[in-house]
């Protein structure tokens, strides 16, 4: 008998990739997020309005991931932003390959804002690195205040958090401090916002985040080039 | 339904750890899957079986060795295996911790029959 040690992670090879495409992304200074979420927390609507807001301000790019359809690409094309579909034929998550194939569709160039909508799926995503520069998770009201205990990794993973459906808090179970004890004590340093896509309300504050972290990514990115 | 995907890896990393002709005599196949790893043992023994299923593969013992979910507290310096995903130190109460295992997905060993 012998013995053939190892020990070599088995989604090294996606992280190999994840980190070229981070390179690439670096280099055309855009700050990447990585939208995730169970399907029907509102990733789709949250762009709509996000575009809506700043779309004049910031140059925005999407790549769309979807299992099946395009119909989340077509209703985000609808703001003339580019758009990039991903479909994955059945399967439940974004892997870093396909997105390197979709940044090369891309006029990175012209982005400075680029969103990565994964698959709706709370569980898959988290472990597959894409070389964004961060997990942003939205979790709705009417999914209840357990998420992030049920799935942790997700929630460990992501620097921030975006409670959605906010307008809907008098009609369902969902205790949105215990929601959000329920994610810091996953992630203590997760930063988090409530919004309603259907009201607008706190959309404004997370639309000025994002230009303050558009604008700190390029500082940053164009400092380490001289 | 990732389990599959990562099956595919799994195989990926065997053949470019063991020559061609040893293929047929691996007897078994060590695995690392923390418990914060998101992939579920069972899911991922069926994945394997699935696809090595008529391949030169078919006849490995896929083992998994589970890996808890462990927190190391910076402040009071204990190890905790807390409920899972929850960081907070269960003796001192700091949240100022550091995960130290629960998060692996790794091939480990292959274990070949001569």
């Amino acid at each position: 008998m012998s013995v053939i040690t190892v020990e070599r992670k088995v989604l090294a090879k996606n992280d190999e990739v994840a980190e070229s495409n981070r390179a690439l992304i670096k280099r055309n200074e855009v700050f990447a997020i990585n939208l995730v979420s169970s399907p029907g927390s509102g990733k789709t609507s949250l762009l709509e309005k996000t575009i809506n807001s700043i779309g004049n301000k910031v140059n925005i790019s999407v790549i769309e991931g979807d299992v099946q359809t395009s119909l989340d690409a077509e209703r985000v094309a609808n703001y003339n932003v580019p758009v990039v579909s991903i479909i994955t034929n059945g399967s439940c998550h974004l892997e870093a390959k396909l997105v390197e194939d979709a940044l090369n569709k891309l006029d990175l160039k012209k982005t400075e804002l680029l969103f990565i909508e994964n698959v709706g799926n709370l569980v898959c995503p988290a472990g597959f690195d894409l070389g964004e520069a961060m997990k942003i998770v939205i979790v709705s009201t009417t999914e209840g205040d357990d998420k992030p205990l049920k799935y942790p990794k997700m929630f460990r993973n992501s620097e921030l958090m975006i409670i959605n459906k906010i307008d809907l808090l008098p009609y369902v179970n969902c205790d949105i401090s215990k929601l959000k004890n329920n994610a810091l004590s996953i992630n203590p340093g997760l930063k988090i916002f409530e919004v309603s896509c259907t009201s607008g309300a706190g959309i404004k504050e997370w639309c000025n985040w994002l230009i303050e972290n558009v604008k700190e990514k390029h500082k940053q990115d164009t400092q380490l080039m001289y | 339904m990732h389990e599959l995907s990562i099956a595919k890896n799994i195989v990926e990393i065997i053949k470019e750890s063991v020559e061609e002709k040893d293929l047929l005599s691996i007897d078994k196949v060590i695995l690392k899957i923390g418990e914060l790893s998101g992939v579920m043992p069972d899911s991922l023994q069926f994945s394997l079986e699935a696809i090595s299923s008529g391949t030169e593969l078919e006849k490995v013992n896929f083992e998994m060795m589970k890996v808890p979910f462990t927190v190391k507290c910076k402040i009071c310096n204990n190890d905790s295996n807390n409920e899972l995903g929850i960081v907070k130190c269960p003796v001192c109460g700091s949240n100022d911790t550091e995960i130290i295992s629960g998060n692996e997905l790794l091939v480990s060993e292959i274990i070949l029959k001569n």
